[in-house]
């Protein structure tokens, strides 16, 4: 891809950079991907100023106090430093769920509370005395966090060996390839369990079982692009002019293998954080009150019925958390088939 | 083509031997007083710790734990799962035949809906069925198994009250069932009661089937219907489809005969794998309905730290999932000739 852009520019036709290269018009083309990108990007919003949006509690987790402040106030203040605290690296008590008061029976949106710090009115109602809006906020953070440190360290993995299987070939590819053979023989969810019930429950483990499974995909993927790009007459030429391997990996096989996992990446951003949740709401991988998604659901397990009278009451506990879990699945499916496709060279549309 | 099953099967050990290196290997990360938490049993065992951890060797070398695990696992000794309170390889016997059951009754709904939806929506690209059957998998296909679960359940179960409780039976016929059991024959409740001619068991269990074969249908049909769809679109516009139009035969037998016949091939595979892939217990459908499978067992073990449980689980479902592979690549071979092992 480098070398065909490259060449086209020297022929001294209109000059292709990123945006007006043919994925990116695709891309541009296709409606769905807006839809998908807006929901991706109202996500990063409500991740990236989690702290601002549901703000650290007088009462309810240590997030205050971590922060080393009195009032929430001071986190609304860009000039001073609690603010860029909060936003870019919170104390890890601001992912405990603010839990308002012990009752396990949900209270409903904006009905006030009273608390010891006076009332509180959390936007959408409580569950097992915590707060949803901040479960969701926060969760959105961590649903963030979770993706891109698993997608990141998968890629590097992957990539690494999957290029140093497919170029050297002989026993490394082999000894690795039966590795990945192994692992993917088994249901990925069945090894994720096993890991993060070992290991036990943090995001930091529910992480590790997931970077441990998930690099055997991308490394058979990046070993089988390699093994194409490989032959070419580009890489003869460059080892030709005396290029040393890793140079010859790094700079011209990795980024011409480099388009069917970006697809893939896109996709696994988003699948990611939703096998996180469902793993929570089993009650493995997070602890008890961290924000997370698969938490909220798991409280509204036990409110499905409603009351006698009204069989919705507690219609809140599962609507929000449902809700912004299948905006955040569409989100970025949409944007991720639509990169799929865009990337796909053997559909011409 | 024998020479490839023989080869495939070979790979099975492999898989297994990997897999029981690995979880000991794991729990070598965990203190000896912390792994012998999974031998407790009782109160007695739990005051003398330093006894249990003697006992089973849990403070030697890594190499010996596991070759005294893999002595007892020889004999048919997989440990105690604390979390259904037998020993694991009992318990497998126990709950593997009501995976089995809720898969066997999920297959058809799958299997057939998928098909026949992809199939008329490739049939009529871009009409309305088309829009509708793409609309409908991008929904269903993104939401998570645990949430559509939810879904239904609060639609059928909280606001209409149609559907029943959690579990295999209502609460009354498992106090009826203390009394008259039904007898055991395949362990799958539904087939035993129908055998014993016990009509009110039989429907209880059908009734608790219906939410868990909805939620697994829904959620595993999304990829299904994308895949008939395309395959049947792309060999429409093959050259045997136009010569078969061109000699006179009706539309249906064109498109049901000759089209479709050939379009299902790729779908064989992915609706083999799903089925590979609900008979290895389907985890969190098993544990919202409350379905006493080897998923829902395998979720509880691992909430509640049982090793023994944890591990036999992860082989079980390590294990049926080779084994169907293997007999996915072979029926398919079977189904279409083009295909030659080597």
């Amino acid at each position: 891809m480098a070398a065909t852009a490259r060449a086209t520019a020297s022929v001294g036709e209109k000059r292709e950079t990123f945006w007006t290269s043919r994925p990116l018009r695709r891309l541009r083309r296709n409606k769905l991907a807006w839809v998908g990108l807006t929901l991706v990007i109202l996500f990063t919003i409500l991740a990236a100023f989690a702290p601002l949006l549901a703000p650290p509690p007088l009462i309810g987790n240590n997030c205050l106090r971590d922060l080393g402040v009195s009032q929430p106030a001071a986190v609304y203040n860009p000039l001073g430093s609690t603010f860029w605290r909060a936003v870019l690296i919170p104390p890890a008590s601001c992912y405990q769920i603010t839990r308002i008061n012990f009752k396990p029976e949900p209270s409903p949106p904006l009905r006030p509370i009273r608390t010891d710090a006076g009332p509180v009115r959390p936007l959408l109602g409580t569950a097992n005395g915590y707060d949803v809006w901040y479960g969701l906020v926060w969760g959105a953070r961590t649903a963030f966090k979770l993706a891109i440190t698993v997608v990141f360290f998968q890629l590097l993995i992957g990539i690494t060996l999957g290029a140093i299987s497919g170029y050297f070939g002989g026993w490394i590819d082999n000894l690795l390839q039966r590795f990945i053979e192994v692992i993917l023989s088994f249901p990925s969810l069945v090894l994720v369990i096993v890991i993060t019930a070992i290991l036990g429950p943090s995001l930091t483990n529910v992480m590790i079982a997931f970077i441990a499974v998930g690099w055997a995909g991308y490394a058979r993927i990046v070993r089988g692009d390699v093994l194409k790009v490989r032959i070419l007459e580009f890489v003869d030429g460059a080892r030709a002019l005396g290029v040393s391997d890793l140079r010859l990996i790094v700079r011209h096989i990795i980024p011409n293998a480099l388009t069917t996992i970006t697809a893939i990446a896109v996709l696994d951003l988003g699948s990611l954080p939703l096998a996180a949740a469902g793993l929570s709401f089993l009650g493995i991988g997070l602890p008890v009150g961290f924000a997370d998604w698969g938490q909220l659901i798991s409280f509204a397990r036990a409110w499905i019925q409603g009351t006698a009278d009204n069989r919705l009451a507690y219609w809140y506990v599962s609507f929000y958390p449902a809700l912004t879990i299948i905006l955040f699945g569409l989100g970025w499916n949409l944007l991720g088939s639509a990169v799929r496709d865009a990337v796909d060279p053997r559909d011409n549309g | 083509m024998f020479a490839f099953i023989v080869r495939r099967l070979l790979f099975l050990p492999v898989v297994i031997f990997v897999l029981t290196i690995f979880i000991v290997g794991l729990l070598q990360l965990l203190s000896p007083e912390q792994r012998a938490a999974a031998f407790i049993q009782n109160d007695n065992q739990a005051r003398n710790l330093q006894l249990v951890i003697r006992e089973h060797g849990l403070d030697k070398p890594f190499l010996v734990q596991y070759w005294n695990w893999l002595k007892a696992a020889a004999q048919g000794n997989l440990g105690f799962s604390k979390s259904s309170n037998l020993p694991v390889l009992d318990t497998i016997k126990q709950r593997f035949p009501s995976t089995l059951e809720l898969a066997l009754y999920s297959l058809i709904p799958l299997i057939g809906f998928g098909i026949w939806l992809g199939t008329l929506a490739g049939l009529n690209k871009n009409k309305f069925i088309d829009q509708f059957a793409r609309v409908f998998a991008v929904v269903t296909g993104n939401i998570p198994t645990f949430v559509m679960g939810i879904i239904l359940v609060v639609i059928f179960y909280g606001l209409l009250g149609i559907a029943p409780g959690p579990g295999q039976v209502s609460p009354e016929n498992q106090i009826y069932m203390l009394t008259n059991p039904v007898p055991t024959r395949t362990g799958m409740l539904s087939i035993d009661a129908l055998l014993a001619g016990n009509w009110v068991i039989f429907w209880d269990v059908i009734h608790h089937l219906i939410l868990p074969v909805i939620t697994l249908t829904t959620v595993l049909n999304a990829n299904l219907i994308m895949v008939t769809r395309g395959s049947m679109i792309e060999t429409l516009n093959q050259d045997f489809v136009r010569t078969a139009r061109a000699k006179g035969l009706s539309e249906r037998t064109v498109n049901i005969k000759h089209a479709r016949r050939n379009a299902l091939l790729p779908v064989a595979t992915i609706a083999g794998f799903q089925v590979a892939a609900l008979l290895g217990g389907a985890v969190i459908t098993e544990t919202i309905f409350a379905w006493p499978g080897i998923g829902s067992w395998g979720a509880d073990a691992a909430s509640r730290f049982d090793v023994p449980g944890i591990l036999g689980f992860a082989l079980l479902a390590g294990i049926v999932t080779v084994v169907m592979n293997l007999v996915v690549d072979i029926l398919y071979a079977v189904i279409d000739p083009r295909v030659r092992f080597d």
